[in-house]
């Protein structure tokens, strides 16, 4: 097995570990409180804006495939789009999905089905809800375009994987007057949504999404290990550096 | 719980999935053991993944089509005649692409033609975009991340410019523009192992069977 496999390995024992030892442990320990992070105070007050004026939300997932790694970015966006929807089950105007991947169309046709079947509201499930805008990056933000401006939306979430042209989708937003708040995996869309989403997401704040909105032990159990791990990479690079520095000072050969 | 048979099919690709990750390939053939067997499943299990996204591929265009239909068939102010538009073109390029196939070399010009320039448009038009929302940052946004974000894009701007060029003649200063062209690489660095572990914890909570994106 190469170093790099053994690495991961590790890792991927560590989280299932603590996942499960902070998953138990919940259960008779309190829950720590979350950081707050404005952007999430802004979206739940957009969320319930929406639900009292009969607006409608817009989720945008991105053009992640399932099949590909970044489709965690995917995944972090079907889990917000169920949380919308319960959310938005008591408005006038149930949430609008689009996404740049076939897969991940029907993932959100799935999510909102079944998240309607269990409220018992089955008769707002529109498939049309959860649709593919189109399937090259910029053909998925002329189709995502159109939904922001003609289909009574304001807010959107844009969640998932994008390249720097989402910045057309807050753009549009700016001009309906609606809210935007935007969390990407790719580095280029991270610097385009900075400058102009209302309120954008850096860098592993995107994985945070579901406990801050979704609230289950899960959620939090799982941003409580993603800090850890954090910490155990910050760890194993500062004792790297400082190996590479000693050991040519001690005359051994380069580590 | 919910979908548990889903749930339970989920998990067990997953894990087989991820187990052949770690199982070093290539196996031999001529001693075919677990490391053959594992790639084997792993290899018949992604073709199938590839078909599936593939179907689902097709699913959502004939989904986008039918979205614009109803669209086209609305009454009053809900009509949306660019969806006209795109069901003419989408029916255009569908049957040229049975009659020519997509190999054909003057289908993929006519079909390039159109959408190469049409994407340009929108990259310029994405271009005037963030040169806009970079002057508008600050007026909406303040704070030393605001700050340090303006002066970065204005700083590796100039960089990247070649104005600077005089500078890498100076030994003291070209190894400072080195410095400060590492930085982003950090930064970058920085950012993508927090994705990297965030996308570890999402994918966990699906093996796990806690995250279920899929109703069953």
């Amino acid at each position: 097995m190469s170093i790099s496999a053994v690495i991961g390995l590790v890792f991927l024992v560590l989280g299932v570990g603590l996942m499960l030892i902070f998953f138990f442990a919940r259960r008779t320990q309190p829950a720590r409180p979350l950081r707050s992070i404005s952007a999430f105070q802004r979206l739940r007050r957009a969320l319930g804006l929406a639900v009292e004026d009969g607006k409608r939300l817009h989720v945008s997932l991105g053009q992640a495939s399932i099949l590909n790694s970044n489709g965690a970015s995917a995944l972090v966006g079907l889990s917000t789009l169920e949380r919308v929807a319960q959310l938005s089950s008591l408005g006038d105007r149930p949430p609008v999905a689009t996404s740049g991947d076939g897969t991940l169309a029907i993932l959100s046709q799935d999510t909102l089905r079944s998240t309607y079947r269990r409220l018992g509201a089955f008769d707002m499930y529109d498939p049309d809800r959860g649709r593919l805008a189109g399937p090259t990056p910029f053909a998925y933000i002329a189709g995502a375009l159109p939904v922001i401006s003609r289909e009574q939306v304001s807010a959107n979430l844009l969640i998932g994987n994008f390249g720097p042209e989402a910045a057309l989708l807050c753009e549009r937003a700016e001009q309906q007057s609606a809210f935007t708040l935007a969390a990407s995996d790719a580095l280029p869309a991270q610097a385009a949504l900075y400058a102009s989403a209302q309120e954008p997401l850096i860098g592993e704040e995107l994985f945070a999404i579901p406990a801050y909105m979704q609230g289950t032990p899960i959620y939090q159990v799982s941003l409580h290990v993603q800090d850890i791990l954090r910490w155990v990479v910050v760890g194993a690079l500062v004792i790297g550096a400082i190996f590479q520095f000693i050991v040519p000072l001690l005359g051994g050969g380069s580590p | 719980m919910r979908a548990p048979f889903s749930t339970a099919l989920a998990i067990a690709f997953g894990l087989v999935v991820l187990l052949g990750y770690f199982i070093p390939a290539p196996c031999d053939p001529a001693n075919p053991g677990l490391s053959c067997t594992f790639l084997g499943i792993r290899v018949v299990f992604l073709d199938w993944g590839a078909i599936l996204a593939g179907v689902a591929m097709l699913v959502g265009i004939v989904n986008l089509a039918l979205v614009h239909w109803r669209k086209v068939r609305m009454a009053g102010k809900e009509r949306d005649l660019l969806s006209a538009v795109f069901l003419l073109a989408f029916l255009i390029t569908l049957a040229a692409g049975f009659w020519f196939t997509p190999a054909d070399v003057r289908f993929q010009r006519a079909v390039l033609s159109i959408q190469t320039p049409v994407e340009i448009s929108l990259m310029a038009l994405l271009v005037v975009t963030l040169a806009y929302a970079s002057l508008r940052l600050l007026q909406r946004r303040s704070g030393l991340m605001a700050a340090s974000f303006v002066i970065s894009a204005l700083v590796f701007l100039l960089l990247m410019s070649g104005l600077l060029g005089l500078f890498q003649q100076v030994p003291l200063l070209r190894e400072l523009v080195n410095l400060i062209n590492r930085l982003p690489l950090a930064g970058a660095r920085g950012i993508l192992l927090g994705i990297a572990l965030g996308s570890l914890t999402a994918g966990l909570r699906i093996l796990l069977g806690a995250d279920r994106p899929y109703s069953g």
